[in-house]
């Protein structure tokens, strides 16, 4: 896990920027947002419920009491500087933190209404459903076919997987440039190929949810927007979570946006806690906090 | 404030007796480090000749009738090389199960204090003197262990394939341990998100990666097990005569070693074949010498070529 602290230096610099500079930064973002809805899509409902959701590692808390509801066959982006806790909130909803023996749970999080913490919940059933893209494309030492099959293998499916395999590097759009070397090893693909590889294997378990960790930071530009719109194209079957470094991404695939920041209390701990959590359009337009503000016109971060 | 110009012409030469000490410091450890191949040369060296004496006086044909007697001027090389298969054989059945178990629990498995709690004692294990062992093997093993069971002599080979393979167990263990832990956790991260079980990362993902240092580490233990000397020397007894059964008594080619070089069996008697007993110990060396070497380079060569880029 990669932890990237908020450093000094990084406040200073943005801390009194010319008025035109911020100007232009939050302009553009303005101009980016500017033909999508400001209301937001209607009538999905709630998939995560999350009520006052805090998490710990060992005595440190990482972020506290996140109350938010995320909905179905949308995407919502989770923004703010780095360490302020969008990997820990969105490694809760697969439950990826259990993995690590420090971290602990607090208040509510729900998925289709079930607790996700509850008594009686698997992780492995949890993550069979929501499936998860990390920030450094992670393919395994495999060949691209053994990489697709993994999921629907363990998950017990038997017998001839090669439709699962087109059909997920198809709607990974790698299928055209992979069909003839699906034997090749999965690591002899490009950066922002890999990454591809990495969401056509999440989705091939056919999971209802599709986490995404700052997806794109280790791609260029182009490969950039590849997976943006790709990700556009998921969310027809998909509700997706992202979190991204990259406002600009943020308000181009969004449709909601969490804004996070981390608060530090007169003893020096740093908390990370949600902002501002609005239809992407309003909250890059006419956030409400000035928090917020701050960070999008880059007076902060 | 004004920047002052650099020195033109500058004189980069550098010091120079700093230079000389460098140059000191490096053969210094130059003869350090040839000091392991003159030590092997010299190894060959004293082995070849008194081994070469051997060769030329005993008939290669006996070499595979039935029973390393020394004193009888009968050199078996198949009797001892048979024994040493065996032993090691069922050194690596008993090691590989346990070793690479306790690898994958200690990587995978166990919480953090555990772990800070295992590794040092199999660690101990692996200090543990070879011929504390052996005795274990003749006095516990065979006794409460084998006997119960299997209709097997007082001495015999399984006690000591089995104390061998405790013995190497540390070395698998830890060994292809190492080579487990060093998988990314990016890797196994992949898996669990996918929804994986433990075993089923650990097996189908973490293994696989590992899988050349833990070739590596089995063939590492082979090596070791077939050198091993003192617990087959205690647990297998002297018997020079061939066994196609581990039940029995008998020699191995260390085992042939020590006894003869402890000196229980120099009596020369004058009997058809010239030869000191003497010179088959070098030869049976050489023997061990090729095959650890062998089994060396082997393990270098399997990382080398199966290393998993991830
Ligand atoms: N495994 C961990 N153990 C201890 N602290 C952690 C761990 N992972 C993250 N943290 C801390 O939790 C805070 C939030 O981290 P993270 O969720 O990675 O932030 P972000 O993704 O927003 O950059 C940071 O202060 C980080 O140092
Ligand atoms: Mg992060």
């Amino acid at each position: 896990m990669t932890q990237e602290p908020v450093t000094e230096e990084h406040r200073t610099v943005n801390a009194d920027p010319t008025p035109s500079a911020t100007d232009a930064a939050a302009d553009k973002l303005r101009d980016v947002v500017a033909d999508r809805e400001t209301e937001g899509p209607t009538g999905n409902s709630t998939i995560f419920g999350l009520r006052g959701l805090t998490v710990y590692y060992a005595d440190f808390r990482a972020v506290k009491e996140v109350t938010a509801d995320i909905r179905e066959n949308e995407i919502t982006a989770l923004i703010g500087p780095s360490g302020c806790g969008k990997s820990t909130v969105l490694r809760c909803f697969n439950r990826m933190n259990d993995l690590i023996e420090t971290a602990r749970v607090d208040g509510s999080l729900t998925y289709h209404g079930v607790d996700l913490y509850g008594k009686n919940v698997d992780p492995v059933e949890v993550r069979r459903r929501i499936g998860m893209v990390f920030q450094k494309p992670n393919p395994f030492p495999k060949s691209i076919y053994e990489n697709v099959v993994y999921g629907p293998k363990i998950g017990g499916m038997k017998g001839n997987l090669d439709d699962i395999v087109e059909e997920s590097l198809r709607k990974a759009v790698l299928w055209d440039e992979v069909k003839d070397k699906l034997d090749e090893s999965g690591l002899a693909l490009s950066g922002g190929q890999q990454q591809r590889l990495c969401i056509a294997r999440a989705i091939a378990t056919s999971p209802d949810v599709l986490l995404m960790d700052e997806p794109c930071s280790s791609l260029d530009p182009i490969a950039t927007l590849r997976i943006e719109e790709l990700m556009l194209e998921l969310k027809q079957d998909y509700t997706i979570v992202i979190v991204t470094h990259n406002m600009q991404q943020a308000a181009r695939v969004s449709d909601r946006t969490a804004f996070f920041t981390v608060d530090v209390s007169d003893d020096g701990q740093r908390t990370g806690k949600l902002v501002e959590f609005d239809v992407t359009n309003r909250l890059f337009t006419s956030p409400s906090k000035t928090e917020t503000e701050d960070y999008i016109t880059g007076r902060f971060g | 404030m004004s920047v002052t110009a650099p020195q033109v012409p500058m004189d980069l030469s550098g010091d120079p007796r700093r230079q000389r000490r460098e140059r000191r410091v490096r053969s210094l450890f130059f003869v350090a480090a040839a000091l392991s191949i003159i030590i092997s040369a010299a190894i060959v060296l004293s082995l070849a000749g008194e081994a070469w004496g051997f060769v030329t006086a005993v008939d290669p044909a006996s070499y595979f009738e039935n029973g390393w007697l020394p004193r009888r001027g009968r050199y078996s090389i198949l009797t001892i090389v048979w024994h040493t298969l065996m032993v090691s054989g069922i050194a690596m059945v008993v090691a590989t199960p346990l070793g690479l178990g306790a690898a994958i629990y200690l990587s995978e498995y166990a919480r953090r204090n555990v772990r800070r709690f295992l590794k040092p004692t199999l660690e101990i294990l692996a200090g543990v003197p070879s011929v504390v062992l052996g005795f274990f093997a003749l006095n516990f093993i065979t006794p409460n262990v084998i006997q119960p069971l299997y209709a097997a002599d007082r001495s015999n080979l399984l006690a000591a394939g089995i104390g061998v393979g405790i013995l190497i167990v540390p070395l698998v263990a830890s060994v292809s341990e190492d080579a487990m832990r060093a998988v990314p956790r990016a890797l196994r991260e992949a898996s669990y998100g996918l929804g994986a079980k433990k075993w089923h990362t650990s097996l189908r993902v973490v293994f696989p990666a590992a899988i050349s240092g833990i070739v590596a580490a089995l063939i590492l233990a082979l090596s070791r097990a077939i050198g091993e000397t003192m617990v087959v020397a205690l647990a297998a007894g002297t018997s020079g005569i061939l066994t196609w059964l581990p039940d029995s008594s008998g020699l191995t080619m260390t085992g042939a070693m020590a006894d003869l070089a402890i000196g229980s069996d120099q009596v020369t008697s004058a009997t058809a074949v010239q030869v000191n007993p003497f010179q088959s110990l070098f030869f049976v060396g050489l023997m061990l010498f090729v095959i650890t070497l062998v089994l060396n380079v082997l393990s270098e060569r399997v990382v080398r070529r199966y290393r998993q880029k991830y």
